[in-house]
């Protein structure tokens, strides 16, 4: 069975030949592409949970070290040899499933979405091709092909955000996604170019069993190069920038690509390459940095937009902040967890978000909402059970993999306090900024036109069913990873343990022994940590409730609180609103340069020098023509003059 | 028979007929006298691989002087044609006035 691990990319690429090729050329019926395109997916998503379950049969040791299933030699040019191979093991098998799953109900619900859209096949083709690549990526048994993935994904992230060409805001907001994500790349590719010249190898095997012969620089440098890839392609700071851009697309794309799948690819490659991290603590303690700020800053530039779909967007960035500050403290399975859990969450916040789109004519802007959950009671409560789950409310999945997190973050040898204050403080914001646009969005008065008011109404059953599917997963997809303190067995974490090895339990750091230590004279000293972990769950349900709370009392309880508190700190209002004009920023430092050293090459070089030159040689050439061309006179004679002379030169030279 | 003659006197005769028929082409306007210039030079050098032939005792020559001819022929029957159009459409075979092919 595992063997047949090629066949799960394979569905979506000929579901996408087929609608890219035969359906836009034969402009074939809706039916016929969407039931092609679920049913490759569907296959695929069939595929994988066989595979799953085959390698469920096998001992724990063995899963780790299943042969990879090589297709074919791809590239073999002197010392490479790179093959088209797929690896089963527990973390890929993991992401495809998560991937197909996931992607399986979005296709359905886009059968819906979608359904008047004059772009329907290519639309399916393109969603299609991205499952392949992003399956490519998960199931690769070498990094080469990974990039492939990595790149595919990357372009049909591009055709998709931008799917809606012809208009300049979506357009844009796909360059600037390619362009920003060209930069994380090249961290990538480099990482590539150094593993080879070091190992000589680019299979995850063969790089993963020689890289303990690496000296602790090269690891650093390669570790910290896949992490600049990471960065741009899961959006951490610095080049988040493209996702917020990236909700010009259509609503299932983001919530596919831009929140449940593609973002995560970045953290899924740190999670397959954790040997090497464990080797570099530099690089460790960076991905953890840069992941808890990032959740951070995120969180806070989610709390006062008023674009439901910007709002998910920057709740996205934060969440990957999240898993990254996971993967950083080397809890990679918790890292894993939750962008599992967040697949589920997230994509139904999307989906929901564009069901609302779909109720209220196509409005984004929450101000021109409220009140319509009573018509829109699927939505809604759907809507409610992620943002509970999000929110990180005891039972549902968001709560177990973000407090593992936390916990992690705090316990691990690699973590800090500081780290988990900050997650903690961004799990809160969290908890306010989702439910600000719970209640803005469905509860209260309606403030939308009488128009558009008429037309309020719940989304048909294909797409309310794929609302349901993620909701119900939403809240029992944590239930596999019940931290042991809650008297849970975490199925999760062990099922992942073979590749990912276990949480770094050594040696606490300072701040946790002087805690522990606190709690020991306090008479606690057997279990400590047990009592700190659930101490510490306790705090951030708090918070979460906090958060939640403060919510409900600005907008719901006093909704004129939050104008009179936006007047009064309005400095700190408007800078946060602007999203600390971080796009300002850029816009001045990199874009305007970057532009001036463009027009500067394109004035002085291309114009000046290359086309100068190439205008000279015609020049010349043009004159050259001009003077010669006086010799041809027409006149038969003067050639046979021509003709003679010269046979009586060569005679001459000849008789010599 | 011809005891007292060497083939250098026909090497001589041709080569003025060539130089002849050469100095014809150039300087005369008329296409049919050009034409009958290079019919002249042709027979030239005819003459001289024939000459060649006899005084080498080989066949190699008179061979030549069989294919010369027959391009002769044939170049007669198209040349001819070709001035008989020409001077249909233009009204003359002066070759000075045949000069449209130019810059």
């Amino acid at each position: 069975m595992i063997e047949l691990v090629w066949l799960i990319p394979l569905f979506p690429a000929i579901g996408f030949l087929f609608n890219g090729l035969i359906g836009r050329w034969f402009n074939l019926d809706k039916r016929i592409v969407s039931w092609v395109a679920c049913f490759a997916l569907g296959l695929s998503f069939l595929f994988s949970i066989l595979i799953f379950f085959a390698l469920l049969k096998l001992s724990p040791e063995a899963r780790a070290v299943v042969p990879d299933r090589v297709l074919f030699d791809w590239i073999v040019s002197g010392g490479l040899k790179t093959v088209v191979g797929y690896k089963v093991d527990p973390l890929s098998i993991i992401m495809a499933l998560v991937v197909s799953g996931v992607s399986f109900f979005i296709h359905i619900y886009s059968v819906g979405y979608m359904h008047d859209d004059p772009g329907y096949t290519r639309y399916f083709a393109f969603l299609n091709l991205f499952v392949f690549m992003m399956l490519t990526l998960v199931l690769a048994n070498n990094f080469l092909l990974m990039f492939v993935g990595w790149e595919g994904v990357g372009l049909c992230s591009y055709l998709l955000i931008g799917f809606w060409f012809d208009r300049d805001a979506p357009a844009n907001a796909g360059k600037k996604a390619f362009v920003v994500n060209r930069v994380g790349d090249f961290g990538f590719l480099l990482a590539m170019f150094l593993i080879f010249a070091h190992l000589g190898t680019l299979e995850f095997n063969g790089v993963f069993d020689g890289a303990h012969s690496l000296d602790i620089v090269t690891v650093t440098l390669i570790t910290l190069l896949l992490f600049v890839g990471a960065a741009g392609k899961s959006a951490q700071i610095p080049l988040y920038v493209w996702l917020p851009d990236a909700m010009e697309g259509p609503t299932p794309v983001s919530s596919l690509i831009h929140a449940a799948t593609m973002v995560t690819s970045g953290v899924y490659m740190i999670a397959r390459c954790n040997i090497l991290y464990t080797m570099a603590p530099v690089s460790m303690a960076t991905v953890a940095i840069v992941g808890a700020a990032t959740a951070i800053f995120a969180a806070s530039m989610g709390l006062l937009q008023f674009d439901i779909k910007r709002v998910l967007a920057y709740s996205t960035i934060s969440q990957l902040g999240y898993m990254f500050l996971a993967v950083g403290v080397g809890a990679f399975s918790a890292g894993i967890f939750h962008l599992m859990a967040h697949a589920f969450f997230k994509g139904l916040l999307f989906l929901g978000a564009g069901s609302v789109m779909h109720a209220m004519s196509g409005e984004l802007d929450m101000r021109n909402m409220g009140g319509i959950w009573k018509k829109t009671p699927i939505t809604f409560w759907t809507f409610l059970i992620a943002t509970l789950a999000i929110a990180g409310i005891p039972g549902f999945a968001g709560f177990f993999s973000k407090d593992e997190i936390l916990w992690q973050a705090f316990s691990s040898s690699h973590g800090h306090v500081y780290l988990w204050l900050v997650g903690a403080v961004a799990a809160g914001m969290t908890a306010f900024y989702m439910f600000r646009l719970v209640f803005v969005t469905f509860l209260g008065g309606c403030r939308a036109t009488d128009e558009v008011k008429k037309h309020i109404h719940e989304s048909p059953s294909i797409m309310t069913v794929p609302l349901i599917v993620l909701a119900v997963l939403s809240v029992i997809g944590g239930y596999v990873g019940i931290p042991h303190v809650l008297g849970g067995r975490n199925i999760f974490h062990e099922f992942l343990a073979p590749v990912l090895g276990g949480h770094p339990e050594g040696t606490a750091h300072a701040a946790f022994s002087l805690v522990k230590s606190a709690f020991a004279s306090g008479g606690a000293a057997e279990g400590s940590g047990i009592n700190m972990e659930l101490l510490l769950m306790g705090v951030s349900v708090a918070i979460a409730i906090i958060g939640i709370g403060i919510a409900f009392y600005l907008y719901i309880l006093k909704p004129e609180v939050p104008k009179r508190l936006g007047e009064r700190l309005k400095i700190l209002y408007t800078i946060v609103f602007n999203k600390y004009y971080v796009d300002e920023i850029y816009e001045a430092c990199f874009v305007k340069s970057t532009k001036k050293l463009g027009t500067f090459f394109w004035r002085e070089f291309d114009d000046g020098v290359i086309d100068r030159s190439v205008n000279l040689v015609g020049g010349l050439m043009l004159w050259l023509g001009r003077v010669l061309r006086r010799i041809q006179t027409g006149r038969v004679q003067g050639y046979a003059l021509g003709i003679i002379l010269g046979a009586v030169i060569i005679i001459i030279f000849l008789i010599r | 028979m011809f005891s007292g003659v060497t083939p250098i006197y026909f090497l001589f005769v041709s080569a003025v007929i060539f130089a002849i028929g050469a100095v014809g082409v150039l300087i005369r306007r008329n296409a049919i006298v050009i034409f009958m210039c290079i019919e002249m030079m042709l027979s030239a050098v005819n003459l001289t691989l024939i000459t060649a032939s006899h005084y080498l005792q080989s066949l190699d020559g008179v061979l030549m002087v069989f294919f010369v001819m027959t391009v002769a022929a044939a170049e007669a029957a198209v040349g001819l044609a070709i001035f008989v159009l020409l001077f249909r459409g233009r009204g003359t075979i002066k070759v000075d006035g045949i000069n449209l092919l130019k810059w």
